[in-house]
C-alpha cells in the first residue's frame, strides 16, 4: 500500500521526498504557484501555494508530503488569500497588460484570470523602474518583476553565469544586473540561456520577436493556467 | 591612590563619560592628587549617566549625571573621600533601584573593569567553566535542562533541549552562534553585558561549545554597536592570550575559539535563520524551516543559536547548578529577565527581575507615574494596557525579549501603532509577497487615517491585511507586523476612532484636486470642471 495524504478530501499518493505541491500536481490537483519550478529547489517566496495543515498555513512547495496529512487548499479562506496575494503583486509593480508583449503568455495574468480577479483593490505603488535595453538580443523591463528569483537561480545554478541578483530590501527590493555598470550588455548572458527564457512574467523579453503570436492565440488565451500546468505535469511523468 | 570608576558603556559615553574621565585625570594632576581611573561597565542606572563612583573605606560612593564641568566642584567638595555634593547618589547598593531587583546576570556588570580577567575571576568568573569541565558534555547539557533555562530572545525555547539536539545530531562539525543582533525597538541589555561583562558571554559560549561538542563560536553583532565591537573584540583577544580560547582551553583537551562578525543593519537578521544566512555572507533572508538550525544551521551543520543573555545565564547555571537556578522565577519561567526600560518614567535603565514580576511592580520600580500603556517585547511584542498591569512578565503570561517601553497619559496610542507599522515596512526583507507588499499597504493605510481620510472600511481593510500577514508570511517579522495596530485597535479604540472623520468610504486623495492638471491642460476652470462634495 503506497503512502498518501488527503488534499481537500481527495487521496493523493506520493513517494518519499516529494513535496505536497509536487505530489498534488502529479495526481492532477492544481495548487497555484509562481516562484516554484520543478527544475529548482523550493523557494517559498510568492506564497501562492499556501495550504493549511493542522491549522497552520505553510507553503505546499516547501512542505514534504507525509502519510496521513490532511491538507486544505481550495477553501474559500485560502482562495481569498491567494487572490489578495496576486492583487498585491499587481499593486506593487507596473503591470499594463493591454500593452504588454507577454500578455497571454504571462503566468501572473493567467493566474489572476484563473482566480477570477477582476480589479485591483489598492492604490497602486507606481514604482520607477527604468528598462535596460542595452543588450542586443534581450530587453529587461523591470516594471513587471514579481521577485520569483527564477532568473537569478537559473543563471547562477544552471547557466553558471550569475547574471542577476537582488538589491535593496522590503518594498525597495529590486532585481539588478551583476555588472559594474549594472547593464545587461556588460554580462555574458545569451538569449538561449535558461535565465533568458524562464521569466514567468514580462521582465526578460527577446528582442525582434514582439507579437509574433497574435493576442488571442497565446498560451493562456486558449486554456486556463491550472489546466495547462496539470497537462504539463502529466507529460513530465508519462 | 583612589580608585574612580567612570563607565565606558555607550550609554555613559553618549552622556560625555570620556570627557568626564579626562577631566578627572587632568584635575587630579593639577591638584597633585593620585587617582586611578577604572573604566567600568554601566550599572544600569542609565538616567544617572555618567555615574561616577569613588572607592572609599565606606564603600563605593556614587555621583550621578556628572559632566566634565562638574569635575572641579566635585574635587572642591572632596568627592575622592566620598564627601557629599549636589550630585551625590550615595552607595548604589543602597539605592532603591538596586534593592528592588535581583541582579545575577549583572552580578559584575558596572562593578568590575570589563577587560580585567582578575576582576572577573575575583567575582565568580570562571567557576561555571571549571565545573562544566569537571562534568561530561552530556552532564553539562543535563544540568542546563534541569535548570529549566529558556531562550531569552523571546520565544523561550528550552536551552537544554536545543543543546541536546545539536549534540545528538551526527555531523563532522557543530557551531555555537550568539545572536547579538539586538535590534528590537527599545532593547539595550545585551549591549550592556557585552560592554560591561564580556567575559561572561564568552565563558557561556565555551560552556555551550563544550556541551554540544563545537569548537567554533560566532558572535553576530549588530553594526549599530561599534563600541561593543571594540570592547568585545578586545575581550576575545585577552581570553586568547590567557589560554581561555584556543586549541587547549584552560589546559584541557577541548579546543574552542570565538569570532566576532558584524551585521549590516537589518532587523530581520535577528531571526536565527536569516542571521545564519548573513553569517554565511548571503542576503539576510529567513530560510524555509524545517530543517531548523539545530540540525542544519551554519554551513549546513548543527548549530546552537543562543541569545547573549541566555549564554550569560548558562554560565551561572554551570556555576551554581541547575537546581539552584529553578529557585528563582516561576516554575515555567525559571531565573531572571533583563528588562530594558525606556519611555515615560523617571528612572529608565536596565533592570533585572525574577520572572513572574508584575507590570505594576516594574512600573513602580522605574518611577512611571500614571502610565497608559507598556509596549512589551518591542515592535513585534504586545501592547499592555493599564487594566492589564497585574499581568506577569513570564513565558506563560507575557513573554518578552526584554524591551519595556512606557507610554504616559499624554501619548497618542494611534501614533505609537503607526510608528511601529512604519518600522516593519522599513525592516521587511522583501522576500515574501505578503510581508513585502502588505507592510507597505498597512503603513499607507495608517497614513491615510492619520491624514484624516479614514473610514470604518479602512479598519476592515487593516483587519484583512493583518489576517493575511499572520497566515502567510514567511517568518515572524511579517506575522507580527500588524500586532501593534491590532492591539491598538482593541485596547485603545478611541485613539483610532478619533481618526474616523468619515462614516462612508473616503479615497486617500482629494478627487477635485486630482482633476487640477486636466483643468490646466484644457484651460477650463468653470464650476462644472470642479467636483463638489455632492457631485463627487
Amino acid at each position: 500500500m503506497s503512502k498518501a495524504f488527503l488534499l481537500d478530501g481527495a487521496s493523493v499518493p506520493f513517494e518519499d521526498g516529494e513535496t505536497v505541491l509536487a505530489a498534488a500536481r502529479k495526481a492532477g490537483h492544481f495548487i497555484p504557484h509562481l516562484c516554484w519550478d520543478e527544475r529548482f529547489p523550493p523557494h517559498g517566496s510568492c506564497k501562492l501555494c499556501v495550504v493549511k495543515i493542522d491549522g497552520r498555513q505553510v507553503s505546499a512547495c516547501a512542505t514534504p508530503a507525509r502519510d496521513g496529512l490532511v491538507v486544505q487548499s481550495a477553501t474559500e479562506e485560502i482562495m481569498d488569500e491567494r487572490r489578495e496575494l496576486i492583487t498585491m503583486l499587481f499593486t506593487e509593480g507596473n503591470h499594463f497588460c493591454p500593452c504588454c508583449e507577454k500578455s497571454g503568455n504571462c503566468q501572473l495574468q493567467a493566474l489572476a484570470y484563473d482566480l477570477e480577479i477582476l480589479a485591483p483593490r489598492h492604490n497602486r505603488f507606481f514604482p520607477e523602474r527604468p528598462v535596460d535595453a542595452s543588450h542586443p538580443d534581450i530587453l529587461l523591463d523591470f516594471n513587471r518583476c514579481i521577485f520569483c528569483e527564477l532568473c537569478i537561480r537559473a543563471s547562477r545554478d544552471v547557466d553558471k553565469k550569475n547574471v542577476f541578483a537582488l538589491g535593496g530590501r522590503g518594498i525597495n527590493k529590486h532585481l539588478v544586473v551583476n555588472a559594474e555598470t549594472e547593464r545587461l550588455v556588460d554580462t555574458n548572458i545569451d538569449k538561449d540561456d535558461l535565465a533568458a527564457n524562464i521569466c514567468p512574467v514580462g521582465v526578460i523579453l527577446h528582442k525582434r520577436h514582439g507579437f509574433a503570436v497574435p493576442i488571442g492565440e497565446r498560451i493562456y488565451d486558449k486554456e486556463p493556467i491550472s489546466a495547462l500546468d496539470l497537462a504539463a505535469a502529466a507529460e513530465e511523468h508519462s | 591612590m583612589t580608585k574612580v570608576f567612570v563607565p565606558l558603556d555607550m550609554a555613559a559615553k553618549a552622556m560625555g563619560a570620556d570627557k568626564v574621565a579626562a577631566a578627572i585625570a587632568k584635575e587630579a594632576q593639577a591638584r597633585g592628587q593620585s587617582v586611578q581611573i577604572v573604566r567600568n561597565g554601566s550599572r544600569g542606572l542609565l538616567w544617572l549617566e555618567s555615574l561616577v563612583e569613588v572607592e572609599t573605606p565606606q564603600g563605593r560612593i556614587a555621583y550621578g549625571n556628572v559632566t566634565a564641568k562638574d569635575v572641579a566642584s566635585l574635587f572642591d567638595s572632596g568627592f575622592l573621600g566620598g564627601a557629599p555634593h549636589k550630585l551625590s547618589v550615595g552607595k548604589v547598593e543602597d539605592h532603591p533601584f538596586w534593592k528592588r531587583q535581583h541582579r545575577v546576570t549583572f552580578k559584575r556588570c558596572g562593578i568590575t573593569d570589563p577587560l580585567s580577567l582578575s576582576d572577573y575571576e575575583s567575582l565568580g568568573g570562571g567557576v561555571g567553566l571549571a565545573k562544566a569541565f569537571a562534568m561530561s558534555p552530556a552532564e553539562a547539557v543535563a544540568e542546563v535542562t534541569k535548570s529549566g533555562l529558556r531562550g531569552r530572545g523571546g520565544a523561550g525555547f528550552p536551552t537544554g533541549i536545543k543543546w541536546k539536539t545539536v549534540a545528538d545530531t551526527p555531523a563532522d562539525r557543530r557551531y555555537v552562534v550568539v545572536n547579538a543582533d539586538e535590534g528590537d525597538s527599545g532593547t539595550f541589555a545585551d549591549r550592556m553585558i557585552m560592554e560591561g561583562d564580556p567575559f561572561a558571554l564568552i565563558e557561556g559560549m565555551i560552556i555551550a561549545g563544550y556541551a554540544v561538542n563545537a569548537s567554533k563560536g560566532y558572535v553576530y553583532l549588530r553594526s549599530e554597536y561599534p563600541q561593543t565591537a571594540v570592547v568585545f573584540g578586545r575581550a576575545i583577544e585577552i581570553l586568547r592570550e590567557a589560554g581561555w580560547l584556543g586549541p587547549k582551553v584552560r589546559g584541557s583537551n577541548f579546543a574552542f575559539d570565538v569570532e566576532l562578525r558584524i551585521g549590516a543593519g537589518a532587523y530581520v537578521c535577528g531571526e536565527e535563520t536569516a542571521l545564519i544566512e548573513s553569517l554565511e555572507g548571503k542576503r539576510g533572508v529567513p530560510r524555509i524551516r524545517p530543517p531548523f538550525p539545530v540540525t542544519h544551521g551554519y554551513l549546513g551543520r548543527p548549530t546552537s543559536v543562543n541569545n547573549v543573555e541566555t549564554l550569560a545565564l548558562a554560565t551561572l547555571v554551570a556555576a551554581h547548578g541547575g537546581e539552584t537556578f529553578t529557585k528563582i522565577g516561576t516554575p515555567q519561567s525559571t531565573g531572571t529577565k533583563l528588562l530594558s526600560i525606556s519611555g515615560d518614567c523617571a528612572e529608565p535603565g536596565v533592570y533585572e527581575f525574577p520572572f513572574g514580576v508584575t507590570f505594576a511592580e516594574v512600573l513602580a520600580a522605574c518611577g512611571a507615574e500614571r502610565p497608559k500603556a507598556v509596549q512589551h517585547g518591542g515592535a513585534a511584542g504586545i501592547t499592555i494596557a493599564e487594566r492589564e498591569f497585574g499581568r506577569r512578565v513570564a513565558f506563560e503570561d507575557a513573554p518578552t525579549a526584554g524591551a519595556f517601553m512606557v507610554f504616559g497619559q499624554g501619548r497618542d496610542m494611534f501614533e505609537v501603532a503607526r510608528n511601529f507599522v512604519r518600522f516593519f515596512a522599513h525592516e521587511s526583507c522583501g522576500f515574501c509577497t505578503p510581508c513585502r507588499i502588505g507592510t507597505t499597504l498597512l503603513r499607507d493605510l495608517m497614513q491615510k487615517l492619520e491624514a484624516g481620510h479614514g473610514s470604518p472600511l479602512d479598519l476592515a481593510e487593516i483587519e484583512r491585511l493583518n489576517h493575511l500577514l499572520q497566515a502567510t508570511s514567511h517568518c515572524g517579522l511579517g506575522q507580527a507586523a500588524a500586532n501593534p495596530v491590532l492591539d491598538g485597535m482593541r485596547k485603545f479604540r478611541p485613539a483610532f476612532d478619533a481618526r474616523m472623520l468619515h462614516k462612508e468610504f473616503q479615497p486617500a486623495f482629494s478627487l477635485d484636486a486630482a482633476l487640477g492638471r486636466a483643468r490646466q491642460m484644457t484651460g477650463r476652470d468653470d464650476a462644472l470642471a470642479h467636483l463638489t462634495e455632492d457631485r463627487a
